[in-house]
């Protein structure tokens, strides 16, 4: 049977993943996430040998993991792992959970409580969206009449899920933040990812050097990982000015091209190492 | 390596293929900037690419 690939884009990401694929000789099919169409119930003999889940849209891949699923296969990662990583609500709840050290971390559901939390954090502090990624709509709030207007602003976005805040403290990290690759039980590889803007994520511009993997690094994306359920996984760390490690988010269908750009590890095949080892493991 | 010339659908500048292009992947059109996915590769062509939606990411 083949693997299936499921795609929104072939980012490069997925062109060595694909190359890796085909370096070891295992038939796979590149499904875009535009064309599945699922009738419940018809089919109760898995199709594919797996599903590895490279959907951009987290509400498409929530879905489609789980109609997936439902049908016998099994898919990497998982969806409990994808829902949980990909709502920035669960991951925090999932992470203090554990006692991972993270950012100070308020929730509201309505606007007037959003003002009132983000006093509670004390300025600057940080408002994000529960669900997006590549460092979009993040916005750092220095006072009360900023908070305001943000918060007013955030009422007219469409999606209800801007109506609910997600609100950190601001960490004072250097111009940097540390991203580490875990598969499975085994952290692979990390980079730092400079900035001379707060917001260091490569889509807005950031740029990767190796981090050398030390032993705190390695235990904290471990359990950060384990919190969240383990698989593929890229943890997300910021350093306090006093070198405390806290983790900010786990990233479920990630993003390597920084990592690929500045270490030797070639993550595409290690990828594809541990998806055929965990599909063999549960055949 | 460049061996596939199709044309962009939004201002018909040619645009060029790599060697090794694949279906859904995105390039930009050297003409007016927009991003173009490839929609065939035999021979190649170009749709204008969907926007990116609020959750995309990672």
């Amino acid at each position: 049977m083949t693997l299936a690939v499921l795609t929104t884009r072939t980012r490069l990401e997925e062109r060595l993943i694909f190359a890796a694929l085909e370096r070891r000789g295992i038939p796979y099919a590149q499904v875009d996430d535009r064309s599945l169409i699922h009738h419940l119930g018809d089919r109760e003999v898995p199709r594919y040998l797996g599903v590895l889940n490279r959907i951009m849209s987290h509400t498409r891949s929530v879905y489609a993991t789980r109609l997936f699923e439902a049908t016998g296969h099994q898919v990497l990662n998982p969806s409990n792992v994808v829902e949980t990583c990909g709502d920035k609500i669960l991951t925090s709840l999932a992470l203090t959970k554990a006692g991972i050290p993270t950012p100070r971390t308020v929730v509201a559901v309505t606007p007037d409580a959003a003002v009132e939390a983000i006093e509670q954090l004390g300025y600057p502090a940080v408002v994000k969206p529960a669900v997006g990624s590549w460092g979009r709509l993040l916005s750092k709030v220095n006072d009360r009449d900023a908070a305001e207007t943000l918060i007013e602003h955030k009422q007219s976005l469409r999606s209800p899920i801007h109506n609910v805040y997600y609100l950190q403290e601001y960490i004072d990290k250097p111009d940097r933040d540390i991203r580490v690759i875990v598969l499975g039980d085994e952290p692979v590889a990390a980079v730092y990812r400079r900035s001379d803007h707060w917001i260091t994520n490569t889509a807005r511009g950031a740029t990767t050097t190796s981090c050398p993997l030390t032993d705190d690094l390695v235990s904290l994306a471990l359990r950060a990982s384990a919190a969240v359920g383990g698989g593929m996984l890229a943890v997300d760390l910021l350093e306090r000015s006093t070198g405390e490690l806290l983790v900010t988010e786990v990233n479920h269908t990630m993003e390597f091209h920084g990592l690929a750009a500045a270490t030797d590890v070639d993550v595409a095949d290690l990828i594809v190492t541990h998806t055929l080892s965990t599909l063999e493991r549960a055949a | 390596m460049t061996v596939a010339l199709s044309t962009c659908p939004d201002c018909t500048e040619a645009v060029p293929a790599a060697g090794d292009v694949r279906v859904a992947s995105i390039t930009v059109c050297p003409g007016c900037q927009a991003e173009l996915e490839v929609i065939s590769i035999d021979p190649v062509e170009y749709a204008l690419a969907p926007d990116i939606e609020e959750d995309f990411g990672e």
